[in-house]
This record gives C-alpha cells, structure tokens and sequence, in this order.
C-alpha cells in the first residue's frame, strides 16, 4: 500500500526532472557554438597526387546524388549498377557538363580515368558532421557564405543563371515579365538556390510549392498543380525537351547569371585538397578546357530571352 | 502519510536521474567530434532564427490534423461498426470495410501520398481538386480511419457479450444495443488508444511536405539546405513535442483513470 502511494509521489518529480534536464541539456547544447575554430585551408602547395591526403590512397574518390540529372550529367548508364533507371545517368561515364568538369579536375590533379572512383552521396549527407566518404562532391551546389561554415567549397565552376519553365495552356505561358509571375503558383525543389530566386526576386503573391526532387515539381507541373518550374537555365531547357510535354522556356531571371552566383565542388570542412582543386580549376579555366567543356555540354541548348 | 519514505524516494529518484544525465552528457560531450555536431545540429544562432519561419509553417500541421481527426473518429466508428455486421445479406459492406482497413493498414503512407497526390490531380478530371493540402488530408483521413477503426472494434469487441445478450434480453434490437449498451462502455476504453493514434497523425502532419506544401518540417528542411546546418530540424522537433507531450502525459493519466474504474474502487 505505502509502497503504491510513495511511487505515484515521486513518479511526477522524477518525470518533471527528466524533461527539464532534457531541456537544460538542449539549451547547454545551443549555447557557446561559436567556441569551436575550425582550421583554414591548408596553404601547403604540394598537389602532387601521391602527397594529396585522400580517403582511399592513390584513388580520387568523386561523388554525386543519385539519380544524376542531364545536362550535368550525361551519357545514360548501360552497364551501371548504382545509377539505375530511366533518364540517369553513371557519372563513370565522364559525360555532361558536371562528369566531364570532374574528370577534367581530377586529371589536373594527376589522376588518370582509371585511378577515379565514384560513389552515391545523398545531398544532405553532403554537408553533414564527420567524415565525408568522399574527396570531391559535384551536384550543383551554389556557394553561399553560410554553407561554407559546414563544409570547403572550391572556386566556382559554373555560373548559375536561375530560368522559368512551364507548359502550354498554363496561366504563365506567353509571360514575358517579372510583373507576369507575381500571380503564379510556381514550384522548384528544395535545397535550391532556385527557391531563393523565387522569394528575391519574383516575389509572388504565393507560397512556392517545394518539392524533394525536380521530377516531383514537373509531375506537378504536367498535373496543373502549378503553373512553372524555377530551375537553372540547363536544367530548364533539359525538362522541356525530355521531361515535359508541350514544356516552354518563359526565360532566364535578370540578376541571376554574371557570376553572381556559382557552382563549387563540395569537400571537407578543412581539406587540404581544396587549395589543389582551386588551382585545378584555375588551369582549366586559362586553358579554356572549361569554356569548350560549357559549349560541349549546354551551350548548345539554346539561350533564354531575359525576364525583367 | 509515509512521508519519509516519498521524500526518501524523492530524492533518490533525483539523485539517479542526474547521474544518467551526467554520463549521458559527458560521453557525448567528450567526443572529439561533439563541437562540430553541436556546430551543425544545436546551433543558437540558427534555432532563433528559424523558430519564427517553422513556428508559421506548424500552423498548416495544426490546421490539417484538427481536420483529418474531426473527419476520422466518425469514419473509423463507421468502419468499425461495419465490420461487426453480422447479417448475411450485408455481407459485401463488410467484405468492403475489411479490405479497406487491410489496404490502407497495408501500404506505407508515403506511397499513398504519392499516388493520391500526384497521380489523382494528373488524371485532369473537372471538379476534382488538386490542392495539395487537399490530397494531403485525404490520404491522412483514409490511412488513420483504417486504424482508428481497428482500436474501435478491439474497444467493442472488449465489452463482454453478456452485455448485449442482456439488452437483447430487454427487448432492445441489435442496432439498439450497440448504439444504447456496447459502444458507450467501449468509448471509454478507446479513448486513451485513440489519442495514442491522435499523436501519431499529429507527427504524420510531415508528409505533406511530399506534395511540395511547405509546412513545418518542409520549412526546416528549406532554411537546412539553405544553410547546410542541421539545427532547424531541431527547432521543428522541439516544436513537435511541446505539442505531443502534454498529450501523452494525459493519455497516461486517462489510461490510469481508466484502470483505477475498472477495479472499482480498490485503491
């Protein structure tokens, strides 16, 4: 009997104890996370790939998401066992702006086809504490001051122009301004720099939808769902040819392009690779290899008029 | 009375629940990683400013479960009374509920989000809407109905058939005695399972974040990829349980309620 009463009498406290050290630790765990310093980028200049630290020595070990997304990457995937399915496509096969780009790298660094290995990181994964499993991430990720607190960025290797893609009968289809968009239900995926477009610079009177890829934005664009797709210029002129039927390309975003924003590669928060990287990225760009690599992979897709 | 021993009690219950929390708190501290987990998932900077966007976006979580529960307590009672149908020539609608119950039970509910989401709104059919939230509260409404009918007929299969033989004894007829003399009494017992499955269509709210409804967890993930920091998903989590937690202490003390009634009065 007392033995009842006496647990009910301490059940309560002990409880109230336990969510408020819950509580306490959560907000302990907030506090002080400026403390932590972490170490810049190693100026050391040996690139020579035996001194280079990699995750599997005397392999440069790349990595991309999975599915990997034409023109980025390109070339299809017979004979691939991860990348399957459908419109992907095995970045083995150096193929698309993004496959050839990583070669073109890698190859700067010293390392020949055979000594270059690929493996699937999920975005998020990407940028996530700990130990990356890869030495260079390569899916279109815009640089930003604020993601590099997670992770090193290289120098940019493209430069991003955001685009409007819809289909024939939306409400949008003949726009040809910003004004134009303002009423439209438009969607993107999340993650983008695409979405950061929408809200700067197109402003609609709308909540944008967000989806989790590109495909489920166009399956709700051919649904009537919504009325566009904000995306990257390749990336919009690749939904319209492959992806949607009767797709328009309504234009690219003034104050997108000119640099003003660009795609990095990804890596550890502190390797000493970036450094080496960014020389690479510097030779290819005085060679002119990046610049024949963009007229190989997109510029050939058309431009898009400019929506002011 | 027994004070001592409560206090006693008391204090060793503190005593051992800090010890816990202590070596929890410095095991995990005293990694070498922890300052770069912290950096990225318990991040003061980055809680203050999302908490205002992700506490926004919850009221669409709000909004949609308050609905979806509105429309399935009365759907699963339905459900649940057609599954007891005994009468032979009634057969199909119980053959129909038991196959709706074993299909939505069946399918994970992120496939049914799926389907009904993208693909419904595809066929392009006049007057069918194609809101998102729509289809969102929909698969949320069939997938929960489905369960709550489950606990419903546990609830009536509960209450001992002397029950109804009695009321049929009294004259009344079988739909009588279920409306008069079963479902009051299992009522009472379901209500504490019922509020378990309330909390779990509560956290469920996320998955309209699928059909690109930018609701809470949809928000966090948004300022996440913007920021590559982990911690607004934290803030949603922490949004999540000011919620759900009051709701399980009261499903704790209506479950404790419940057993203190049934063994009538010997406390």
């Amino acid at each position: 009997m007392s033995r009842g009463n006496a647990r009910t009498a301490i059940g309560q406290p002990a409880r109230m104890a336990v969510v408020l050290m819950a509580v306490a630790m959560f907000v302990a765990a907030c506090g002080g996370s400026s403390a932590s310093v972490s170490p810049s980028a190693s100026t050391d200049t040996s690139c020579a790939p035996e001194s280079l630290a990699l995750k599997t020595a005397g392999v440069l070990t790349l990595s991309t998401d999975n599915p990997a997304y034409s023109p980025w990457f390109q070339g299809g995937n017979e004979g691939a066992e991860i990348w399957i399915g459908d419109y992907n496509n095995d970045p083995v096969k150096g193929q698309g702006y993004e496959g050839a780009v990583a070669y073109a790298i890698a190859e700067k660094l010293g390392f020949t086809t055979d000594k270059v290995t690929w493996i699937v990181t999920a975005f998020d994964q990407s940028f996530a504490p700990g130990d990356k499993t890869f030495d260079l991430f390569m899916n279109q990720v815009s640089i930003k001051a604020d993601r590099a607190e997670a992770i090193d960025f290289s120098q940019g290797y493209y430069d991003v122009a955001q685009g409007v893609v819809t289909v024939e009968g939306s409400p949008i289809a003949g726009a040809t301004s910003i004004a134009e968009l303002k009423g439209a239900k438009l969607g993107t995926q999340i993650g983008t720099t695409s979405y950061d477009a929408i809200i700067n610079i197109i402003q609609p009177d709308q909540e944008p939808a967000v989806f989790n890829t590109m495909d489920e934005a166009v399956a709700a664009l051919d649904a009537g769902q919504i009325d566009g797709i904000v995306a990257d210029v390749p990336t919009t002129f690749y939904m319209r040819d492959a992806q949607l039927s009767g797709g328009v390309i309504i234009g690219q975003l003034s104050g997108t392009g000119d640099g003003a924003e660009q795609f990095g590669v990804v890596l550890q928060k502190g390797s000493p690779l970036t450094a080496c990287v960014n020389i690479a990225i510097d030779a290819l760009k005085a060679d002119g290899t990046l610049d024949a690599l963009l007229l190989e992979w997109i510029g050939g897709s058309g431009s898009a008029p400019v929506i002011k | 009375m027994a004070t001592g021993s409560a206090r006693k009690g008391l204090l060793v219950a503190t005593l051992s629940t800090l010890v816990v929390a202590a070596f929890v708190a410095y095991t995990i501290g005293s990694s070498p990683a922890w300052p770069e987990v912290q950096k990225a998932f318990f991040n003061g900077r980055y809680f203050s400013t999302s908490l205002p966007a992700v506490a926004e976006a919850f009221t669409i979580n709000v909004r949609l479960f308050i609905l979806a529960e509105l429309l399935i307590l009365p759907i699963g009672l339905l459900i649940a009374l057609a599954r007891s149908i005994t009468t032979p020539a009634l057969a199909p609608i119980r053959i129909f509920a038991t196959i709706f119950v074993d299909f939505f039970r069946g399918v994970p509910s992120i496939l049914i989000i799926y389907v009904l989401g993208f693909g419904v709104p595809a066929l392009q059919l006049d007057g069918v809407p194609k809101e998102p939230f729509f289809w969102a509260l929909v698969t949320l409404v069939l997938i929960y109905s489905a369960y709550v009918s489950e606990v419903y007929r546990a609830g009536i299969e509960s209450i001992h058939p002397s029950q109804e033989r009695a009321a049929r004894a009294l004259g009344l007829t079988r739909v009588q005695a279920l409306r008069y003399v079963v479902v009051p009494q299992a009522m009472r017992r379901v209500i504490p399972p019922l509020l378990n499955d309330f909390i779990g269509l509560q956290k469920d709210t996320a998955l309209v974040s699928i059909l690109g409804v930018v609701e809470t967890f949809k928000q966090a993930q948004i300022l996440k990829a913007a920021s590559f920091n982990f911690t607004p998903l934290m803030t949603t989590a922490l949004i999540f349980l000011i919620i759900t937690i009051p709701m399980t202490r009261l499903v704790d003390r209506l479950a404790a309620k419940d057993r203190n009634a049934q063994l009538g009065g010997t406390r």
